[in-house]
């Protein structure tokens, strides 16, 4: 490729806004007006969205800290995070995969990430990514035809201001919760996605988001909107080990479903966890929910977490109109000192609303996992069904594993059930399989991804084989 | 094939196996008897490697290598398969999916590439129709479910696919019918070969009409107190163990 298309190429993508030209630049520690109007300023944002990020910052001011989840870690000193830093510019990153860690690539190949994607994970300067730049504008250009939005939160407020005024913080409300409030005040960037009437998005969101990926930041905003017969399937996140110097995290996820829509949100999280004593892990304290707000809309959550040191998290779905059809499906790996309080909500406010919550949850180490799950049964969500399915697996005797189950039916027609288990890879299966000439490990994997299979199945094809390869590595050295 | 010497195994500080000696050659079908608590699926245990039993004394070598020095799944790569009495549940995971991975890792013991899946369909085809079990046992969980006589042949055909060059079998036949007994037997008897041994811990007579060995010893007390050929399995039928242990004790 001549040397000036490359360049237009680059210069493409820069105009596109996915790439911001913000020199590089760092807000000191703290939190006060003065740094949100300072983010909202770099963002080029209209008026409207900074008053929205001051009042909910004056929200947060008021909110306590939760201390509910069973989870345990010293207390964030929210004045000494910085909460603007502008993204690395292509000097301070390495010019080719010969200038990364090894290691990593290593954990690449072992997640069999396909080779095109691997330099654009590690962070190298996107202008040396041939291959990425010309399958973004591809991508970009499929989609355009389509009539499908998909651009950063920060260029949607910009670029389509009605959508997002109507649509933003109408899922999840400021004042939510703690992490939801701070979000809204200073959330740096995210994804906003528009599926317009009738539109099936010609495509997974996954490989092109997962190109496009880097320094979303810590405090990630995403909307995504389906307007009535419209389908989407979305994937966040990515097998690779992620980095950040940011320990906290607060992202919220808001998802809409109008009248026959249809939305499936695939999250595979792999966040730094920490070293084998929990040390500089991320924390991951994430809002998500989808409103069904059409009927027989449906949302469907699946989610493979291996990663954080702290995770909180629980994707939940309204379900308001009628028929409509709420899924969570969980693989949660909790390895060395990792805690994880994860869930999922399911509020059925229509007719003949339905949902299913499979969650699979896989403790080793010294690691300690919650179930929390609410099924939710409004007076008139006439026939309203759920069921929930909630599994847990041991690896050694030092984990945890809990399940905390909340039913409220006001609905005497609804059916709601709830079955659960726990089990330990014992002795004897793990002596049966090497008794077959299975190593021990090669044993564990096997159980475990048996135990998993039911979710791995929802997950879109190219990352069900990642995310079998991700457990694998998650557990590596889990038993003797 | 198989050498045991002098050797003595203790369980919870319980000697269980009193300095037992036994010598398997290759292509010989041995059957091991002996009244409860013996100690017979002791010596299987540890001769497969299962956690728990400490041995105190004597050795065990197959083909010539130190066997206790193995790993549990070294020891299977290099040819010793364990029939269980209880076969595991493994609830998640394919039969098919354990067959494979258990061939493959023969096969790369063996310095071979993975099995091609059409070359693996055809044999495990070829097997289970030869076990009398339908196609669709492959997609069940492993022993999930299963009633005793499937497990048992789920046990016979792992062994049909994987070949060992000794075969250890634990009370194959209890909980079986008569039916489902043949059919073991039939699997059984389609692995004898000059190459090959097989060794079968019994309680019953029964099972040696179907597959009829060329040595029988019997333990008793921790140790092998007598050996003959097929006619002694007759006589045991008839007369019990009590005349046997008391003429060892003499």
């Amino acid at each position: 490729m001549a040397s000036q298309e490359m360049e237009q190429l680059v210069r493409r993508e820069y105009k596109q806004g996915f790439v911001t030209d913000i020199e590089t630049e760092m807000v000191p520690p703290g939190l006060n007006e003065d740094v949100i109007r300072f983010i909202s300023a770099k963002k080029d944002e209209p008026q409207w969205m900074l008053d929205w990020r001051l009042a909910a910052f004056e929200q947060w001011k008021q909110m306590e800290h939760p201390e509910w989840a069973h989870v345990n870690f010293p207390e964030v000193d929210f004045q000494a995070i910085s909460y603007y830093a502008a993204p690395k510019s292509s000097e301070d990153k390495p010019k080719s995969l010969d200038e990364v860690d090894p290691k990593l690539l290593e954990t690449y190949e072992k997640l069999g990430i396909p080779l095109h994607e691997r330099a654009a994970l590690a962070g190298v300067a996107m202008d040396m990514v041939f291959d990425s730049v010309s399958v973004t504008t591809t991508f970009k250009e499929k989609l355009g035809e389509a009539g499908v939005i998909f651009c950063s939160i920060s260029e949607a407020i910009r670029e389509y201001p009605e959508l997002v005024q109507k649509y933003l913080g109408s899922v999840v409300p400021v004042t939510d919760n703690f992490y939801a409030a701070l979000n809204c005040a200073v959330f740096s960037d995210g994804s906003f996605v528009y599926v317009p009437k009738g539109v099936k998005c010609p495509m997974e969101l996954s490989t092109y988001f997962r190109i496009n990926a880097e320094n979303t930041g810590q405090f990630e905003r995403t909307l995504i909107v389906c307007e009535e017969g419209a389908q989407v399937s979305y994937l966040e996140g990515c097998t690779a080990p992620m980095r950040d110097e940011n320990q906290l995290h607060a992202a919220v996820v808001e998802l809409v479903a109008l009248e026959n829509a249809d939305i499936k949100y695939s999250t595979v999280q792999n966040w730094y966890p920490g070293d084998e004593e929990g040390k500089g892990g991320i924390y991951n304290f994430v809002t998500k929910r989808g409103e069904c707000r059409g009927d027989n809309s449906k949302i469907s959550w699946t989610q493979v977490e291996t990663g954080s040191a702290v995770t909180w998290k629980y994707p939940s779905c309204v379900l308001k109109g009628k028929n409509s059809v709420g899924e969570f499906y969980s693989v949660a790996v909790t390895n060395n000192m990792q805690q994880a309080d994860t869930g999922t909500k399911m509020i059925h406010v229509g007719e003949g609303t339905r949902s299913t919550i499979i969650s699979k949850g896989i403790s080793a180490g010294r690691s300690d996992q919650s179930y929390r799950g609410l099924v939710k049964v409004l007076p008139g969500a006439k026939g309203a069904r759920n069921f929930t399915q909630c599994d847990s697996l041991l690896i050694g005797d030092q984990c945890g594993a809990h399940t905390f189950p909340y039913q409220e039916i006001a609905n005497s027609t609804a059916q709601v059930e709830h079955e659960a288990t726990t089990s330990k890879i014992g002795e004897d299966q793990l002596f049966y399989c090497r008794q077959r000439g299975i190593s021990e490990e090669d044993a564990v994997n096997m159980i475990v991804n048996g135990f998993c299979k039911d979710v791995f199945k929802e997950l879109p094809m190219e990352f069900a084989v990642e995310a079998e390869a991700l457990l694998n590595v998650s557990l590596e050295g889990a038993v003797g | 094939m198989l050498e045991v010497k002098d050797l003595r195994v203790s369980v919870e500080d319980k000697e269980i196996l009193k300095g037992l000696n036994l010598t398997i050659n290759p292509g010989e079908v041995h059957a091991i008897m002996g009244p409860n608590g013996a100690g017979k699926s002791t010596l299987s245990a540890v001769i497969a490697g299962r956690d728990g039993y400490e041995v105190t004394g004597g050795s065990i070598t197959f083909e010539g290598e130190d066997v206790l020095e193995m790993e549990i799944e070294e020891r299977a790569r290099a040819g010793m398969l364990l029939g269980f009495q209880y076969p595991v549940e493994i609830p998640g995971v394919k039969n098919v999916y354990l067959l494979k991975a258990a061939l493959n890792a023969k096969r790369e013991h063996l310095g071979l590439p993975e099995i091609e899946a059409p070359e693996f369909m055809k044999l495990v085809r070829e097997k289970l129709q030869f076990m009398k079990m339908d196609n669709s046992f492959l997609h069940r969980s492993v022993n999930e479910g299963f009633s005793g006589g499937e497990k048992k042949r789920n046990e016979i055909l792992q062994m049909l696919i994987l070949e060992p060059k000794l075969a250890l079998l634990d009370e194959i036949d209890s909980g079986l019918d008569i039916d489902a007994l043949k059919v073991v037997a039939e699997g059984v008897n389609s692995l004898r070969d000059e190459g090959r041994s097989i060794v079968m811990v019994t309680h019953y007579q029964r099972l040696l009409d179907y597959i009829v060995p060329d040595h029988i010893h019997v333990l008793s007390g921790g140790k092998i107190i007598k050996s003959g050929d097929k006619s002694l399995a007759l006589e045991l039928e008839e007369r019990g163990y009590d005349w046997v242990i008391e003429e060892a004790a003499q």
